[in-house]
Parts: structure tokens; sequence; C-alpha cells
């Protein structure tokens, strides 16, 4: 579904990715494991037009892909729910929601999708109404993962969805995760700093280490690596 | 009493002028954060597109019709519009990833160029033209209060631009994606928002805007000349810093606030000289106690 082939990233005079390549195949689950300034955010921000790549091809159900404008590469399928979340903290949830499916024409099918966000995120509906920059961390999150939802994209990316939330709900988006990949049939790429996590719901995984992939595996495989296990996954 | 409320009228009139022009700042600031300093020159040729397509309107329409009027309003707003948009194109475009700095100059290098390219003899000229009158003007007697039906025409002309104006931003698809764009830009695109698209309907709404204000003005002032547009723009984006620059209604009430101001001060004989001086005193003491301006919050950076 997606390839992506020696993507290189610069910003300014810094190299964040040396050539990095990897692959998702429809209905995987694939992770993105590496410290701090590994390049996995900028892997995420080329593919979806965020960042120019200065070298490399990034082709998406065959297409080619790379340096589109971002809007034209949510067209093909693609949402990204970026590092930080960036929800509009202005505008109410249903204004973000509304946003999320902002390329589609069919009021229906629009109500539709947005019935089920909330019914994935109940604590959405509560809100419906309220200013977005008033929500917790963990609705924040909610919020932008049910934005990119309404789009009803064939391929979904999260940045570490999991980042200051409070634990009970880590738990809550990672079954949420498991549940749109399976019922929604949407494929997802997942950026995470919680590896054990990440590889329990993943298929496979890429390991990243200052902008090159040094490893990349089944998950069921990359939990016992001695060298993940030791850098990773805490012994 | 009296003499109160003829200058509230009056300053009701150059208020709402000024929040016609001061909303296109307000709005050009709101996507891109920078000051669009060629604003006030799009001002100035929304009067000037006006006074050469009046006399067309006044052979098909008749004299001084309302619908004549409307006509060269709206024309006059298209015009403009088409050349904020051109403006926007050509000089601001190619420098979207450059230090806003940059664009601020390159902004005011715009307005000095469109400037003095009108004035030169073979485009506008530099000496002042008679405006043409495009409404039935009438004096009322109100009680003890001479009232000109223009002055009462800015206010209401402007109160409905400002509807139609909230009703786009707060209410429309492409309005959504403004205030979105406005919030934050990136996470706009990733919504499948076409952020130049956005940009350049920002440009086409507020320069229309600046059009409807020009023509406005052009009817109070004695003419029309090249450089007419500096003294409003000056004052508009005043008014849009003291309401919160990249607040809509703060544009709106700013302006009306220092027209008020401007018309209470001039109104006053012995300090009529210092008009300016009061005015802006006062604007430097509102933003002393508040910097973000009377509606604005404090902005969060944008990422
Ligand atoms: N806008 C930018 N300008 C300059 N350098 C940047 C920029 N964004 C990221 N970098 C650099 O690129 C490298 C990779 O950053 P990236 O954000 O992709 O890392 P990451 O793996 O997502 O890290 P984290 O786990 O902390 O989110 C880092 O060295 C970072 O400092
Ligand atoms: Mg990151």
């Amino acid at each position: 579904m997606l390839e992506v082939n020696n993507l290189t990233v610069q910003y300014g005079a810094i190299k964040a990715l040396h050539g990095i390549s990897l692959r998702v195949s429809q209905g995987e689950i694939v992770t993105l494991i590496g410290s701090n300034g590994a390049g996995k955010s900028t892997a995420l921000r080329a593919i979806s037009g965020l960042v120019r790549s200065a070298e490399g091809h990034i082709t998406f159900d065959g297409q080619p892909i790379t340096n589109l404008a971002s809007h034209e590469i949510v067209q093909r399928g693609i949402s990204h729910v970026p590092e930080g979340r960036m929800i509009f903290a202005n505008l109410t949830v249903q204004e973000n929601l509304k946003m999320g499916a902002y390329l589609r024409r069919d009021s229906d099918g629009i109500a539709q999708t947005m019935d089920y966000v909330f019914a994935t995120f109940p604590r959405l509906r509560e809100r419906e109404k309220q200013v977005a920059g008033t929500l917790s961390g963990g609705e924040q999150q909610m919020l932008a993962i049910g934005r990119a939802l309404m789009g009803q994209p064939k391929f979904l990316m999260l940045d570490e969805p999991s980042l200051g939330i409070a634990p009970i709900l880590v738990k809550t988006i990672f079954e949420k995760i498991v549940e749109i990949n399976r019922e929604q049939k949407i494929t997802i790429l997942l950026v995470e700093q919680n590896a054990h996590r990440a590889l329990d719901i993943s298929h496979r995984g890429y390991v990243i280490e200052t902008g090159r992939v040094i490893l990349h595996d089944e998950s069921k495989s990359l939990r016992t690596n001695p060298q993940v296990k030791s850098a990773y996954l805490g012994g | 009493m009296d003499w109160f409320l003829q200058q509230f009228i009056n300053g009701l009139a150059l208020g709402s002028i000024y929040a016609l022009i001061a909303l296109g700042y307000t709005m050009v600031y709101g996507v891109l954060r920078f000051i669009n300093f060629a604003h006030s020159d799009v001002l100035m040729l929304g009067a000037f597109a006006a006074y050469f397509i009046a006399p067309a309107a006044a052979s098909i329409f008749g004299p001084q019709s309302y619908f004549g009027a409307f006509m060269v309003i709206m024309m006059a707003a298209l015009i403009c519009a088409a050349i904020g948009v051109t403006i926007e194109y050509l000089a601001y475009r190619p420098l979207r990833k450059r230090p806003k700095l940059t664009v601020l100059i390159t902004a005011i290098g715009v307005s000095l160029f469109i400037e003095f390219t009108c004035q030169h003899k073979a485009v506008f000229g530099a000496e002042t033209k008679p405006f043409p009158k495009l409404l039935p003007e009438q004096d009322f007697l109100l009680g003890g209060l001479t009232v000109n039906s223009n002055d009462l025409l800015v206010p209401l002309v402007t109160i409905m631009l400002l509807a139609v104006l909230w009703f786009i931003v707060q209410k429309t698809k492409i309005g959504t994606a403004m205030r979105a764009v406005s919030y934050n830009e990136q996470a706009a695109s990733l919504m499948g928002v076409n952020v130049n698209r956005v940009i350049t309907f920002t440009f086409a709404i507020g320069s229309a805007l600046a059009a409807v204000a020009g023509i406005l003005y052009a009817m109070k002032s004695p003419g029309i000349e090249p450089l007419m547009g500096i003294q409003p723009g000056l004052r508009a984006f005043i008014a849009a810093v003291l309401g919160g620059i990249g607040n809509l209604p703060g544009a709106a009430l700013g302006g009306l606030v220092l027209g008020l101001l401007e018309t209470f001060a001039g109104g006053i004989p012995s300090l009529s000289n210092y008009r300016d001086g009061i005015a802006f005193a006062i604007l430097i003491l509102i933003l002393l106690f508040k910097p973000t301006g009377l509606l604005g919050k404090a902005q969060t950076e944008k990422v």
C-alpha cells in the first residue's frame, strides 16, 4: 500500500533522514520505534507532505506522491495525526470533526462517520459544543484521532498518540487503534516511544536510529530481539 | 446634546469606514501573520475604479440612482478583489517561507510602487480629482440636527457587510477553513484544506471591503488622488491593533472607537488642532493597559 524508498530529508544543513526505506501492506499495523530525535516524526511528515523530501520516492497504492502538497495527499486517503495533536483549539469539538471531513461532500455519510467517532470516543459526544482548547490532553488526543477518521482514510499515521496521557487512557487509546484497524480496515503506521505497547499491537516494526533504519522484523521477533530489548524495552 | 449627537453620527460614519478597512488588515494578519501595507492603496484603487465606472453607470441607470451606485460599488469591489489577489500572488506568495520581516518590507515596497505609479501623468496623475456624486444626497433636519443621508448610509452599509462577513467566517466551509488556517496552517492542510486557496479568498474579501470603504471615504472627501489611502489606511491599521490584531470583531470595534475619538476631539474648537494627538494618546493608553488590544487574546505561537 505504502512504499518509501531511500527517503532523505534535510532541515537546512541538518540531515534528519539518511535514505530510509519502508513498506506497509494493506491491513497491517506497522510501528516505527526509536529514541528522541531519531527521525520518526520527520518520516511521517515527509509522507504527508509537511516537509519536502530531498531524495527518494514515496508511492501510495502504486501512485507516486513524493512532494505533493499535503491537501493532495489527504485526498488520496492518507490521514496524519501529527505529533502534539494540532487540534484547532479555537474551534469547537464538532467544528474540529467537521474540518476532518473537509474534502467530503456527502452530508449523510459525514453524519454517519461522526456517529461512529462518537461511539468510539463517547467522551467527545459529551464535549461536542465545547471549544477544543478546553479539553484535557487525553480528550484532545481522541479528538485528533476522531478528526482524522472523519476523512475516511485508507491509511492512518499516528505520531505518539500516548504522549502526555494518563496511563488508564493510554490503554484505551491502544485498544481503539486495534479496533480501528480491525473493524474499519484502516491500515496504520504508528510512531511510539512506548515500544512495549507498540510492539504488542503491531504486526511489524522498524527501528530507526539517527535517521537510518537499523532493523526491521515481525513485531513478535522484535520483542525478543536482545538489541531492541536493551535499548527500547528496558532490558 | 445636539452637538453630541451630531458628532456621534459623524464619528460613526468615519469609524465605519475605518472598520471596513481594518477588517482587511486583520484578516490577512490572521492567516499570514504580517501587515499588508498595500491594503491602503487597494482602497485608493477602489475609489478610482468607481471614478472611472461612474459615468458609464450614470448613462445606463440614470444619474445618482441607487441601483447605479450599487453596480458601481460591486464592480469596484470585484476589480479590487482581483487586484488584491494579484498582489498576493506576485509579491507575497514567493516569499511565503521567508522571515516575516522580508514580507513586511515587500509590502511597503508594493505600496510605494502603486502610489508612485498612479501619480504618474500617464496613469491617474498626482492632482486631486472631484469624485462623482453616486447617490442622491440629502440633508435631513432631525430636531436641531443636520444629518447628511450619506452619513446614515455609511454605518448601514457597514453593518450589512459585517453581517455578511460574520456569516461567511462562522457558518461556511471556507470560513471555517479560514479560521483553521489562521490557527494552524499545517493542521489545516492535513485536513485537505488548500491553504493557498484560502489565502487567495482572504485577500479577495479583504480587498473588496477596502474598495467599498474607499468609495465611502471618497464620497466624504473633497476629491480623490493616489495618496488618499494613506491617512485612512494608517488609522485603520491602528484600529486593527487597537481591537486586537487578527480578531475580526475587534477590528470593527477598533475602527468605530478610533472614528469616534477623532471626531469628538476634532469637534472641540480649542482641541481640534490636536485631534490626532488626543486620539493617539488614548490609543497608547489603552494598549499600555491591554497590549493585546480590546478584544485580542494572548496569541498562541504559530507552530
Ligand atoms: N523544523 C526543524 N528544523 C530543524 N531541525 C529539525 C526540525 N524538526 C526536526 N529536526 C531535527 O531532525 C531530527 C529528527 O527529528 P524528529 O522530530 O523527526 O525526531 P523524532 O524521532 O520524532 O523524535 P521524538 O521522539 O523526540 O519525537 C532531530 O535531530 C531534530 O532536531
Ligand atoms: Mg517525533
